[in-house]
């Protein structure tokens, strides 16, 4: 039996909310953006009016300023986003329980089973669509497919408040016409290297040979070729609302921040990476992991950045040992050329934290122990009365000291494979 | 315009989670009874901005939108001029 996969997306996500709390703007050109002062000041989002203005997302404000001069700026509320993020998925679940997110505003469904009861992907698409506008006062767009990839694509064709639905008969008219670009997993340089071989549109590409393609780009080669042919047969996850969206095995657990100010010297950036490293070996205790692998990520004032990362001599999950190694790597890679403008602290190849360690003769592991126990007791300290109560005298006396990675840290979009 | 008015309500919490308001006090001391309420399900308020439980009540023979946007409540008020 063939799939029935619907794609929603919410228009304009954020600003629309933000337009929904605040009529007095709802006509007006409105885009959320974050903070300058904070050095945040990029547009997350704008709404339709701002979009014809020219605006886009990424841009710094004052550009967009410059394009739009009413242009309305809304700090961002991710509070409420995520509430009505989740007020949306409980839409989705009347169709369906097959229900896989993609970031905060998109998500898959799978209704071939429901389409008994409620009929259609298009019936469906539209009672979702008419559920959501009336009870969130949002709209999305809606793709209706048989697989995920043109799913997704039938939900960015038409905007905002569409629903496409593209079929076996008519997918060759619609999807194969478009711009290979507007294909899922189709970047800025698979296209330019796309186009390098005469390959302009989806279509081209859907009757380029497989093994070329496989040539050319490797096994990413084989799978576009696929996606192209709408052959895509990944089953929409279902997802476990309990379960915090990543239900996926874990890979890496890590926290960047672009600094309120710039890192001149080591002692700021000893500071910003004990910081991080509290939050990430927080998390890493939390899901009972040990690391054996720690990973920085500098990027300086030219927005050029770099990534290096150390193994440990042994698996750990110690705030302390992970900062050091963080450190270290960072002295050894970095110069002070330029001044550090954001930082990330990373650790990988995650081990469940009953793996056995294998010990030596030479170092002391007493302090391992005791130094464990210190973490979880400030752990637990930190889960009663927040994780600012207890900081290290490294992170006191310097105006970003009360940042908090770990409470403001946001679930971004995850990968697709 | 209308504006966000939050109230102050006296709700019954039934034994399965169904929350229905039975009384709104109002800030001047003036105490609305809710004679019924006739209707209710999830829905926005585009004029005053805000999302939430919409009871749709019958309030001295007036048809009343109350909002339940957790924890607070909300009607859609008159600006006072």
């Amino acid at each position: 039996m063939e799939r029935i996969i619907l794609h929603s997306d919410i228009n304009s996500f954020y600003a629309n909310v933000e337009c929904l709390y605040h009529p007095e703007i709802r006509n007006l050109p409105v885009a959320v953006g974050g903070n300058p002062e904070k050095r945040h000041g990029i547009i997350l989002a704008k709404n339709q009016k701002a979009k014809e203005a020219g605006v886009k997302t990424g841009e710094v404000l004052w550009q967009a300023r410059g394009k739009c001069p009413e242009l309305v700026v809304m700090p961002p509320n991710y509070q409420l986003y995520l509430r009505f993020s989740r007020l949306a998925r409980k839409i989705y679940n009347r169709y369906s329980d097959q229900v896989e997110p993609f970031g905060l505003d998109e998500a898959w469904l799978d209704v071939t089973n429901s389409a008994q009861i409620h009929g259609s992907g298009r019936v469906i698409a539209e009672k979702i669509s008419r559920d959501i506008q009336d009870e969130l006062g949002i709209t999305v767009s809606i793709g209706v497919s048989w697989n995920k990839i043109f799913a997704k694509f039938g939900s960015d064709y038409q905007k905002p408040n569409a629903i496409t639905v593209i079929t076996r008969d008519n997918y060759k008219k619609i999807v194969w016409q478009q711009e290979v670009g507007d294909l899922l997993y189709v970047g800025r340089s698979t296209k330019k290297k796309l186009i390098k071989y005469g390959i302009y549109t989806i279509g081209q590409l859907a009757q380029t040979s497989l093994d070329f393609l496989v040539l050319q780009f490797g096994k990413m080669g084989a799978v576009l070729w696929r996606f192209a042919n709408g052959q895509d047969d990944s089953p929409v996850k279902s997802f476990d609302e309990h379960y915090n969206g990543n239900e996926r095995i874990l890979k890496s657990i890590g926290n960047s921040i672009t600094t309120p100010r710039d890192l001149k010297d080591l002692q700021d950036v000893k500071l910003i990476i004990y910081m991080l490293t509290e939050s990430v070996a927080m998390r890493l205790r939390e899901t009972g992991c040990y690391c054996l692998t720690v990973a920085i990520h500098v990027r300086n004032k030219e927005l050029h950045s770099f990534t290096r990362q150390v193994k440990l001599a042994k698996p750990s999950d110690l705030t302390r040992e992970i900062a050091e190694a963080a450190i270290a790597l960072f002295e050894n890679n970095y110069d002070f050329s330029s001044d550090i403008r954001s930082m990330g602290v990373r650790v990988t190849d995650l081990v469940p934290d009953s793996t056995p360690i294998q010990l030596d003769l030479f170092s002391n592991e007493i302090i391992r122990v005791r130094q464990a126990r210190l973490d979880e007791t400030v752990d637990q300290l930190r889960k009663r009365f927040g994780n600012l109560a207890l900081r290290r005298a490294v992170t006191i006396g310097d105006q970003m000291s009360g940042l908090d990675p770990k409470k403001d840290h946001i679930i971004h979009p995850i990968g697709y494979f | 315009m209308a504006i966000k008015k939050f109230v102050q309500v006296i709700a019954k919490f039934e034994e399965d989670g169904k929350i229905i308001p039975l009384k709104v006090l109002w800030e001047d001391g003036r105490v609305f009874i809710i004679d019924r309420v006739l209707d209710m399900r999830p829905g926005v308020s585009l004029k005053v901005g805000g999302q939430g439980i919409r009871y749709t009540c019958r309030i001295q023979n007036k048809e009343v939108c109350l909002y339940y946007e957790e924890p607070k409540w909300f009607v859609e008020g008159k600006e006072k001029s």
